[in-house]
């Protein structure tokens, strides 16, 4: 969904820009708290594989590709604060070397893809760990459905976006539409790939899993009931 | 090596491969967003980013004539441009171990201090 420059009209630009460096500033101190000499390196690795990630376009029906947007499992993996802060590397390093998503429209592309995925994805995965099974198969639940969801509440916000400011006057439900069925379709996969990421990775080392903390004593108990 | 370290290296090895060989593979179909441009009539709308002439645009390295080999590099290249950009901020952002752990000589004063 990188959003190249001339969608938007110049003054919805330098407006998500703003928020988008307010989001950033806010996200910087929440990491503070996140990071430490074992997720540091762990948050880097993330990046690193969310850019991998995305450039393997998946076809969704006829003649539309998506790839994953990474927010929600970074969230899951390194917490929410860092989680937005990788996928703002991402996106940062994708529209300067790469020409992927505007200049102008980097500070959408965070807006979109980093704040609204990664802390909007983390507070639909909190609500639903609260209320499922409190084990590998409620924490997967909880990854699949707030990834699932993260990618057409992006697609949404884009769409408030270019109600305000879009530099084509276009009708607004019929975009509203489009752009729902097909994030929907993408949100599949991206809910996939979450939770075959966080799946693998809490099977190898669930105490690198942020959005496990509260089942790692419960899942070491039971590996050393196992063990012995 | 450490167990940390190995799962470090580890994931490295998959995000190379899957930028580096992998996305060869990709779908070339537009976009969700390019998509609904296209079928809502606002893609022409969409400007040259000024990074357009960046040698490393559209995930290709100019001047490599082989789509495999330049997709290729050019995924390698960003995995670790932004692996090192990222752990750079986030070494930054990182707690400071307490000084017991890190700094014997805050210990021992802060002991012999008390």
């Amino acid at each position: 969904m990188h959003v190249p420059d001339g969608f938007l009209t110049a003054p919805v630009s330098v407006a998500t820009g703003v928020v988008a460096a307010g989001g950033v500033a806010l996200a910087i101190r929440g990491a503070r708290k996140e990071l430490d000499e074992k997720t540091a390196p762990m948050a880097g690795l993330v990046a690193a594989f969310i850019f991998a990630t995305q450039m393997i376009n998946f076809p969704v029906g006829a003649g539309t590709s998506g790839h994953l947007m990474g927010g929600v499992l970074a969230a899951v993996l390194v917490g929410p604060y860092t989680g937005a802060l990788c996928v703002t590397v991402v996106l940062i390093v994708q529209a300067l070397l790469f020409a992927d998503g505007g200049l102008t429209a980097l500070g959408t592309n965070i807006v979109l893809m980093a704040l609204v995925t990664a802390l909007g994805g983390w507070l639909i995965f909190r609500g639903l760990v609260k209320s499922l099974p409190k084990n590998r198969g409620g924490l997967l639940t909880a990854s699949g459905i707030a990834a699932l969801l993260s990618v057409p509440m992006a697609a949404l916000a884009f769409v408030g976006l270019y109600v305000v400011g879009g530099a084509v006057g276009i009708d607004l439900g019929a975009l509203t539409v489009t752009m729902l069925g097909v994030h929907v379709l993408i949100g599949l996969g991206e809910a996939a790939i979450t939770v075959a990421v966080v799946g693998a990775v809490l099977s190898a080392r669930p105490d690198l899993v942020c959005g496990a903390r509260h089942l790692t004593t419960e899942l070491t108990v039971r590996t050393s009931k196992a063990a012995s | 090596m450490s167990r940390n370290r190995m799962f470090l290296l580890i994931g490295l090895a998959v995000a190379l491969v899957i930028a580096g060989v992998i996305s060869f593979y990709a779908s070339s179909s537009p976009d969700g967003l390019e998509y609904t441009a296209g079928e809502k009539g606002f893609l022409d709308s969409a400007r040259d980013s000024a990074a357009a002439g960046s040698p490393l645009a559209d995930y290709g390295v100019a001047g490599v004539g082989n789509e495999r080999l330049s997709v290729g590099l050019a995924g390698i290249i960003g995995v670790l441009v932004v692996l090192l950009l990222a752990t750079l901020l986030t070494t930054v952002l990182k707690r400071r171990r307490t000084h017991e752990h890190t700094d014997q000589n805050a210990t021992s004063e802060t002991t012999s201090g008390s």
